[in-house]
Parts: C-alpha cells; structure tokens; sequence
C-alpha cells in the first residue's frame, strides 16, 4: 500500500517536473520569438501607418496589419493550448461582398485603422516585446538556468577559472573554485526547486498579461450591451405598438366595412324581386363600402410598408414621398444599391416623419432631402434641410427623439441643426451594407 | 379590338377577362408574369394592353418596367397601367414619352365597368385616363397657386376631369351641361393658364398635366 502510494508521489512528481521543463522551454521559445516577431511587427506597422500619410502606407498597411492580426491570433491559440487562458479576440466584421481593385484597398485600410482591436494589436506588440519578454523568460529561468549550476560544479567551474580570481557569475553566487561552484549548486537546487513548482504558473502569467492587454475592454462590452438591450426593448415596444394600431384600424375599419357589405348583399338578395329600385340603392352603397374599404386598406399598406418602397427601394419611395408633400421638395439619391429591408423600412419612416415635422411645424416653402451611401464608411447618410423657422430640437415632444429610438435599433444616429431663424438641418447615418 | 392582359392574381384576371369580353373586347392573352408579358406584346401586337403594375416573378414594379420596355421598342403602343396604389413617380414616367396611349388607374376604377371600360377606349384610341387621385395629388400641391386660384369652381371642376383625359362630350354628360358650355370653360382655362389653344384632345391632356406638374 505505501509502495503504491510512493509510486502515485513519484509519478506526479515526474508529471510535474515534465510540466515545469516543457513550460521552461515553452517560455524560451516565447520569450526569444515572440520578442524578435512582436519588435519585428510593430516596427513594420508604424513605419507603414505613418506612410499612409502619403499613400504607400495605404497600399502596405492592410497586409501588415493581416500579419499582425494572425501573429496575435498564433499566440491565442497557443494561450488556450498551454495555459488554458482564453484570449477573446473582437475584430470588426469585414463587408460580405468586398469591393475590389484600389477602392477595395482603401476601404480595407480604413476599416483596419478604425478598428479599436487593431490599436489594442499594436499596443499588445509593445507589451509583448517587454514585460511579455519578461515574463515569458522567467519560467524558462527557473526550469533551465539550474542545469548551468550544476555544471559548475560538476566542473565547469575550471573553464572559467583558475581558482584564483572569480571567473564567472552563477545569478548573484560569484564562482571563484570548486567551493563556490557547489554554491551556485546550491542557488540551482533552489531555482530548480521554485521552478519545478512556480514554472508552469509563470508561464500562465505570461497569458494573463497577454490577455489582458489584447483582450477587448470589459467596459467597451459594458456600454455595448447596455446599447443593445436598450434599443432592443425600444424596438419590441415599437412594434408592438404598431402591430396594436393595426389591429385597430383593421377592426374599426376595412373588417367592419366588409360585414356592412356582406349584410346589404343579403338584404339586396332578398329585396331583388321585391322591390329592384331599393335593392340597386343598396348595390350602390354596397359598392360604396367596398371602395372604401380599399381606400382604408391602401392608407394603412403604406403606413406598414409603402409599395413604392417594395417595388423601387429608398431612393424612388422618397422621390414619391416627396410629390405627395405639399412644399416643394428636391431629393437628391446617390445610392448605388439597396439596403437591407428592414434598413430600409426605417430610414423610409424616418425621412417621412422629420418631412412631416418640416411641412407641418418649420413653415418651409423649400426642403432639400439628401441620400447617399458612402462604401468606404459603410454609412447611409440622410440629410433633410428646410428654409423654414429653425428652434427644432431633440426631445421636445417634437418626435424627433421618436426617429432617434428607432434609429437607434440599426446603430443610426440622429444630430440636428436648427438655430432660430432656420434653416434646420436633420442629419441621420445608419451603418449598412447595400446589395 | 385585341388585349393583351398580365394581372397575377387569378381572381383579377379572371374578373377582367369577363369584364372585357362582355364589352366585346378580344383577349389576344391573359398572362400571369413579366416575361410572359414581354413575350406578349412583342409577338401578339395588341391594340391596347392592360398591365398590373406589380407582378411575379419579381413582385417589384415589373409589370410597369415591361410596359415601359414594350413603349420604346414601339412608342405609342397604348398601355393601361392598373395599381393597388398610385404614385405620381409613375405616372411621370408613363407620361415622359409625350406619345400619349397612356392610362393609370386605380384597380378600384374596374367597378364602374362603364368608366373603366371607357378609359380602356380612350387609351387604345391614343388618349389619356390619369387616375383621379393622380390629378388631385397634383392640384392639391399647387392649391396655393395664384393662377390656378383666379379659376372658378367649376373651372376647377373642369380642370381636373380634363387632366383625367377626358373629352369635352364626356366632361359635358358627367357635369350634366351641353359640350358649349364645356368648350367654353376650357378655353377660360386656357386663357388663364397661358397655354396654347389646340384641337387635338390628347395634345390638350398632355398640356394640362405638364402643367399642373411643372416645377417639381
């Protein structure tokens, strides 16, 4: 039973000394790689952000910063291989269908540089050449450096010196003879022994660091997630509102129209031999009530989905929006492809209630509405200006909060310029990608 | 006289095919889709086509971009646009041409057989049937109009029926007046609004509209 339970000791021991040894070589070859590949990197991506002041850079800067994305990914990999540290990495997205040839290049590049995760690489490489050099050293220290002072004093210690004059440093032991060398034994015995506990450990600090300084900041997630849950909340109650309104105007109106029309149809059937001139009274209004149920139903399509908007997309449900105001309006669309529907859907509600808000409250005779999609932002950009009073402003009650909230659901965002006297500008940007 | 018909919704074109042929109108054909559409008036040279605006397989405005298509692979071709929703955007573009043979209407228009059938006439004879929505879209945007405010009411009343593409013996039976009197408002109007004078019915709708839509 002792025999056994000396065998177990022995054979963790053995494990253990294994895991201090391979965590001693791993830290080597981390620490003399990873400090020429980061010192390497960083070297490259500053020279190459700075020339993208005179267009080179631009051109060099994605590809540089490909290797250094791949060069920090090799070492996640190798965090959750060797020390089980999770190193989560938040690049942003890159567009579906990339554009290609020099405008693709651009784009890339200033997606790349306005990217925080890239600035977090680039400061990683100046930790990781460092205090990441550091770190990584210290666990191969501690497993390989004690190998050097049982050498001395196993005899190396003649290489060096004579015996007479100290020779050589062991850490802090001075080896000066065969006395001294037994010393720089003794300092390895206690190396040996803080590695044969602390190296893999060490190693796993070396991860911590890393993590710490290239995983995303918890307070940017924070924020994020407090965005997200906010304008998701807006959105279900926006919706459901809508859907409630629906339901209303189905119910008082067009379902209520069709059971009149049902019941004059049954009462002209009856009265049809009976009496014919009162039963083609009814037909007429029975016709009546079918033409506005249609009507009701048009205007309550185009509050939930404007046909135009199905059939052409944003830039033509505008132009048309625009015919049916009663001031004169200029829509200038520079939008090389559509939207996603939802997108859509909502800058369309948007355009439509700050054009309302500008025929009813500005006293406007002129309004200029502006839709462009840049690619190289990816940004849906949506200015509405009239000529009229000015003073419009976020938040009071002007429905302008309204757009905002939904707005908020794709990320956009609302700013308005409205000085007292006019003009007012509304400006809204929604990110998106068009097809 | 021969119409080619593309509505998809089969109770539509079912209603329209009886409706048609009880006023002794030939269906040459009663498609379903765009391409087939196409294909019908490129090969079947109707008199006049009766188009939904919205039809698979796109469910986009196909119905509208193939009758565009037909229009200037053979301009005149006498088109009436049928829609759950009319949109002046559209009845622009059917316009732009200036060669008249152009009708848009409200599908709620087929329920006075009479009208409908009436406005199918005047398209296929090379005239003009705008909605009446279409029209009063563009009075109301110019209803601070000066010129348009020295019209009396029944100028007005005039105005829009004759916008809608109608002749002055159809305006004259609708307003219950002799054609004189109709003939007279109209060159009132005319006066007033400073447009040249012409005979020609189609000619003088085309003038209206441009009119009432100029400056946009």
């Amino acid at each position: 039973m002792d025999a056994s339970g000396t065998d177990r000791d022995t054979g963790a021991g053995a494990g253990r000394a294994r895991a201090a040894l391979v965590a001693g070589v791993r830290g080597l070859a981390l620490a003399v790689v990873g400090f020429a590949g980061s010192l390497t990197l960083f070297v490259l991506s500053a020279l190459s952000i700075a020339f993208v002041v005179l267009g080179v850079g631009v051109f060099t800067t994605p590809p540089v910063l490909s290797l250094v994305r791949s060069w920090a990914n090799r070492r996640r990999v190798l965090a959750a291989e060797w020390s089980g540290v999770r190193v989560p990495a938040a690049y942003r997205p890159f567009p579906e269908a990339p554009r290609t040839g020099v405008m693709g290049v651009v784009e890339r590049c200033r997606l790349m540089l306005g990217d925080p995760a890239t600035w977090r690489d680039l400061r990683w490489l100046l930790a990781d050449m460092t205090a990441g050099f550091v770190t990584a050293l210290l666990p191969a220290v501690l497993a390989l450096y004690p190998l050097e002072g049982y050498a001395l004093a196993a005899g190396l210690w003649r290489v060096v010196t004579d015996g007479t004059h100290v020779g050589w440093w062991f850490g802090f032991v001075p080896v000066g003879g065969q006395g001294s060398a037994f010393l720089a034994a003794g300092l390895a015995t206690v190396l040996l022994v803080a590695g044969f506990f602390l190296a893999p450990a060490l190693l796993r600090v070396h991860f911590l660091l890393t993590r710490a300084v290239l995983a995303p900041a918890s307070g940017e997630l924070a924020a994020r997630v407090q965005v997200l849950t906010e304008t998701r909340r807006d959105a279900v109650d926006t919706s459901a509102a809508e859907l409630r309104r629906i339901e209303r105007d189905l119910h008082d109106g067009a379902q209520a129209r069709l059971v009149a029309m049902g019941m004059d149809l049954g009462t002209i059937e009856a009265l049809i031999e009976k009496d014919p001139r009162a039963a083609k009274e009814m037909l007429a209004r029975a016709r009546r009530s079918s033409a506005d149920a249609l009507t009701e139903l048009r205007d309550l399509v185009r509050g939930i989905h404007p046909p135009v908007l199905a059939e052409r997309g944003l830039g033509d449900a505008v132009k048309a929006l625009a015919l049916r105001l009663p001031v004169a309006t200029d829509v200038d669309v520079d939008l090389p492809g559509r939207a996603e529907a939802p997108v859509e859907s909502a800058a369309y509600f948007a355009v439509s209630e700050v054009l309302t808000n500008a025929v009813k409250h500005s006293g406007a005779d002129r309004v200029r509405v502006g839709l462009h999609h840049s690619g190289a932002t990816g940004v849906l950009r949506i200015a509405v200006t009239d000529n009229g009073n000015g003073g419009a402003r976020v938040g009071a009650g002007s429905g302008l909060s309204g757009i905002e909230r939904r707005l908020g659901t794709f990320d956009g965002v609302l700013a308005v310029s409205s000085p007292a006297g006019g003009p007012t500008t509304v400006t809204m940007e929604i990110p998106c990608a068009l097809s | 006289m021969r119409v080619v018909l593309a509505e998809d919704l089969f109770l539509l074109r079912d209603g329209l095919v009886r409706l048609l042929e009880a006023y002794d109108f030939e269906i040459a054909a009663a498609v379903e889709s765009g391409p087939e559409l196409t294909k019908a008036l490129a090969e079947l040279t109707p008199d006049v086509a009766v188009v939904d605006v919205r039809l698979p397989p796109s469910h986009t405005d196909e119905g509208l971009q193939c009758a565009l298509a037909a229009r200037r692979a053979r301009p005149g071709l006498p088109v009436l646009v049928l829609s759950q929703h009319v949109e002046q955007l559209y009845a622009r573009e059917l316009l732009a041409d200036g060669n008249g043979g152009v009708g848009y209407l409200l599908k709620d228009r087929v329920f006075d057989a009479d009208q409908f059938v009436d406005a199918v006439r005047r398209v296929a004879a090379g005239g003009t049937a705008m909605d009446p929505q279409v029209i009063q879209q563009l009075l109301s945007r110019r209803a601070a109009d000066d010129t348009l405010g020295a019209l009396t009411p029944r100028e007005r009343e005039v105005l829009e029926l004759m916008a809608q593409g109608r002749s002055n013996a159809a305006i004259a039976a609708q307003l219950v007046v002799t054609e004189r009197a109709i003939t007279k408002h109209t060159s009132n109007i005319f006066l007033k609004l400073g447009l040249p004078v012409s005979d020609d019915d189609n000619r003088r709708v085309l003038a209206v509209i441009a009119y009432l839509d100029q400056g946009r």
